[in-house]
């Protein structure tokens, strides 16, 4: 197993710094530049900014700047934000994001699993096609749809909830995760019920019903660990997706997380914070990819032979 | 059994959890806390660095310049100065410095604080986007463009600790309303030098626990996205008039959602209105909707360099075209005005007296004049725009008229707002949309930009008698004869048509009933020392 870990560790690097070069120069090929607004900056002062942030130099020598400053760690100062570093706005945003993504994937492993498993042992009854056609909307349903309808719900006509906001008011963190969980939710809910469907039909699972245990205990004991092998691989890129992909949930409701600064660095051309957010996406896909794998390997016998 | 009841018990549990018992509105109105909707993350809290209105909000909230804008509009008032003078020829100003001004760190505020901070302003490697804003000053511009590294050349002078006199190269009557700007508010030397350089943009000296200035409150906090508090400044020296306790401004992006917060009771006052939303509130009559007027022009640019657009008489057919009253009526639909002159009327007193009119058969023959009967082999048009559903909008309905009254055929390009900024810039366009929004209270902040050489004009006319006209206005000092010359310009303008004003905006937000103190004025500046809350 430590082989197969530090062999995907090998793999990861070369794939990070080729990420890296190759969103380097596709910034950089955008038209428009951070400086650009509305109210134009007068030439002398654009030269001066362009010299302050190295943005005058050949591009190539740009390029080797960064790469040794990235080897070294630092990804060097926000353009849009002066004063402010890209490492310093990463770590400002990432525990916001981290959090509002380890309460979606609650919110979706319980409802999800929950949903899953109840269908695949009432299969073909009003309790499988029930939670499975909800998990088709919402697999269908947007964020950006779901959010404002929770809101308005439960915030505006019931009152119950605060309709923005993240460790400001009582209750605010239920409305987003919920919002961000429920699509994964709706996701788990299929595999788990495919993989539990499989697994019931096993002949380990028959050997343990007529050896006549009751069967929430074929269900938990036997059936479960094989029947969420396909839902823990998914928790891997969920995982990843749902930190890269709170961009709306945390716009809807109004979250300092990471996601915001991603894409409206994207949007202010803000080069160093581009590069910077796309790198530690990348690095933390390919991190919770090898951690699912892992676990796949240690709930699945076969696999750890294979591998 | 024992588990219906068990549901029901945590169910009323999780209902009375998240009751909010108590909205931050309601719970402001007691502590004096003004929960202010303020658009984006701001840059930076640094005065001479910054650009735009989020940050402009916070800095007239954290510093103070020689002057503030009047919360009902009309002539500043004083801010560090409490009284000034002005030399006959209008090019000396003398201004005298409240003696209880200070930092908000103890150290009294002296006049050679505003020399050291527009030194820095105007040091080239600070990087400062507003330089111009001082380069009304005797030497100003020189020692910014380099071509003299000596800052006495400048016109500013600390004549004792409460004397400042600063010389212009001409009289400029909109002075004073400039100094009210962040741009020229000072900055405190000891802060700044013990976090960085004069000239260092990335220096820490604006965060919490560093940050040292002279206005109504104090930076308490700041998280990214999140917040930004400012809290009473004691030591402020108008403090006993500043009634808010605490200011603390969200940076909400998505207008929804400032809505939704507006309506929870989670905010005082919006940044805006959503698009979809205005009309709605108009019609029912919302009673926390403000539509004020604002010192803003929506326009369309016009490449004059264009081979076909060159041709006056093309660009008149085009103004002449569009039915700016049904725009505003159908289109846009929040109170906007149709806008007839470059300069919104009202601007200072100053009343254009100039005319687009509707006249789609003017137009048609203005076409034929040019070579074009009823449209024909008039190549196919195209209006650049960045994406926003409103600019869309206006653009299919302005599509529609040129197609209709002329006969010719329109094209809409939707760029990303910095391949829209890249491509006017690079004069890689036919028609653009543009709006521009007033810098201060007068007549200049919109037609000094369509002078020659001028970075914002990017239409690629030049107009001699405009820039003379211009000029001249700049360098007299009687404010009738000012507006005479400046009406002239305006009638260049308007009748050579290198922009075509569609409206004039509007500002339009929401506001709960509790704040008072709030007036609507021309700049949309209100001063967080007039504001306070009651209900």
């Amino acid at each position: 197993m430590l082989q197969v870990i530090l062999k995907r560790i090998a793999i990861a690097i070369p794939v990070i710094l080729v990420v890296a070069s190759v969103t380097f120069f596709l910034v950089r090929m955008a038209p428009g530049g951070p400086f650009d607004a509305e109210k134009v900056v007068p030439p002398q002062v654009m030269k001066n900014l362009n010299a302050v942030y190295n943005l005058d130099a050949p591009l190539i020598i740009q390029y080797r700047d960064y790469m040794v400053n990235l080897i070294q760690g630092d990804f060097g100062p926000s353009f849009r934000y002066p004063g402010r570093s890209v490492t310093e706005m990463i770590y400002t945003g990432l525990p916001v994001t981290f959090e509002l993504a380890f309460y979606a994937i609650i919110v979706a492993m319980i409802i999800g699993v929950l949903a899953g498993v109840i269908a695949a042992v009432k299969r073909n009854t009003m309790l499988d096609y029930i939670p499975m056609t909800i998990a088709m909307i919402g697999i269908c349903m947007p964020t950006f749809l779901l959010g404002p309808l929770l809101v308005l719900f439960f915030g505006i006509q019931l009152e119950l909830l605060p309709v923005s906001g993240w460790d400001s008011l009582a209750g605010d963190k239920i409305l987003p995760s919920i919002t961000l969980g429920a699509a994964y939710a709706a996701y788990i809910a299929r595999l788990s019920r495919g993989g539990m469907l499989e697994t019931l039909s096993q002949d380990y699972v028959r050997t343990a019903r007529a050896k006549g245990l009751p069967e929430y205990k074929v269900i938990i004991n036997h059936a479960l660990q094989g029947g969420l092998v396909p839902v823990v691989s998914f928790l891997g890129p969920a995982t990843a997706g749902l930190i890269g992909g709170s961009f709306v949930v945390e716009t809807i409701f109004q979250i300092p997380g990471l996601g915001r600064f991603y894409v409206e660095a994207a949007f202010n051309r803000d080069y160093t914070m581009i590069l910077g957010t796309t790198i530690f996406f990348s690095t933390l896909i390919i991190f919770f990819n090898l951690l699912s794998d892992i676990a796949v390997l240690l709930m699945n016998p076969r696999a750890r032979s294979e591998a | 059994m024992k588990i219906k009841y068990l549901s029901y018990f945590f169910l009323l549990n999780f209902i009375l959890a998240c009751s909010p018992s108590i909205s931050p509105v309601d719970d402001g109105l007691e502590k004096q806390i003004l929960h202010f909707g303020n658009g984006t993350e701001p840059q930076g809290l640094d005065p001479h660095i910054v650009t735009g209105v989020p940050e402009h909000h916070l800095l007239i909230s954290l510093c103070e310049g020689l002057t503030i804008a009047n919360p009902r509009g009309g002539e500043n008032l004083p801010g560090v100065a409490e009284s000034w003078q002005i030399s006959e020829d209008g090019k000396t100003y003398t201004f005298f410095l409240n003696k209880s001004a200070k930092w908000s760190n103890g150290d009294l505020l002296v006049a050679e604080d505003f020399v050291w901070s527009w030194e820095r302003i105007l040091t080239p490697s600070l990087g400062s986007q507003y330089p111009d804003m001082l380069y009304y000053l005797e030497g100003a511009s020189d020692f910014h463009q380099g071509k003299t590294s000596d800052f006495t050349s400048v016109g500013v002078k600390a004549i004792d600790d409460h004397v400042l006199e600063v010389k212009l190269k001409n009289p400029t009557p909109f002075f004073i309303k400039l100094l009210s700007h962040y741009s020229t508010y000072p900055v405190h030397k000891k802060t700044v030098l013990q976090h960085g350089t004069i000239d260092d943009r990335n220096g820490q000296w604006t965060r919490p626990g560093n940050f040292v200035c002279n206005g109504p409150m104090n930076l308490k906090t700041w998280e990214l996205n999140k917040e930004i508090i400012v809290e009473k400044n004691p030591l402020y020296w108008d403090a006993q008039n500043v009634k808010l306790n605490q200011i603390i401004y969200y940076p909400v992006t998505n207008e929804s959602t400032e809505d939704r917060m507006f309506r929870a009771g989670q905010l005082h006052v919006t940044n805006v209105v959503p698009l979809e939303k205005c009309p709605v509130y108009i019609e029912n009559k919302n009673p926390n909707l403000r539509i004020e007027p604002y010192m803003g022009t929506y326009f369309y640019r016009v490449n004059t360099l264009h081979p076909i657009l060159k041709d006056k008489k093309i660009r008149q057919a085009l103004a002449f075209a569009i039915n700016r009253k049904q725009i505003v009526e159908k289109v846009s639909k929040c109170g906007q005005q149709a806008a007839y002159s470059f300069t919104p009327p009202g601007s200072a007193g100053y009343e254009p007296d100039t005319e687009v009119p509707f006249n789609p058969e003017l137009a048609k023959s203005l076409l034929a004049e040019a070579g074009y009967e009823d449209g024909k082999n008039f190549p196919l048009l195209e209006i650049l725009f960045n994406t926003q559903e409103g600019h869309r909008k206006i653009a299919l309905a302005i599509q529609q008229m040129w197609q209709e009254n002329l006969g010719i055929s329109v094209q809409l390009v939707n760029q990303d707002w910095k391949v829209y900024l890249a491509r006017e810039m690079t004069g890689d366009f036919q028609i653009s949309r543009a709006g521009w929004i007033g810098d201060y209270e007068d007549p200049n902040t919109f037609l000094d930009t369509l002078r020659p050489n001028r970075g914002n004009n990017k239409t690629g006319w030049e107009n001699k008698e405009y820039d003379r006209l211009v000029e001249l206005a700049n360098k007299t000092n009687d404010q009738e004869k000012r507006y005479e010359y400046l009406n002239e310009a305006e009638k260049i303008l308007i009748d050579e048509m290198p922009i075509i004003p569609i409206y004039t905006y509007v500002r339009q937000y929401q506001l709960s009933n509790d704040v008072k103190g709030w007036y609507p004025n021309l700049l949309d500046t209100h001063h967080p020392k007039f504001i306070y809350l009651e209900r």
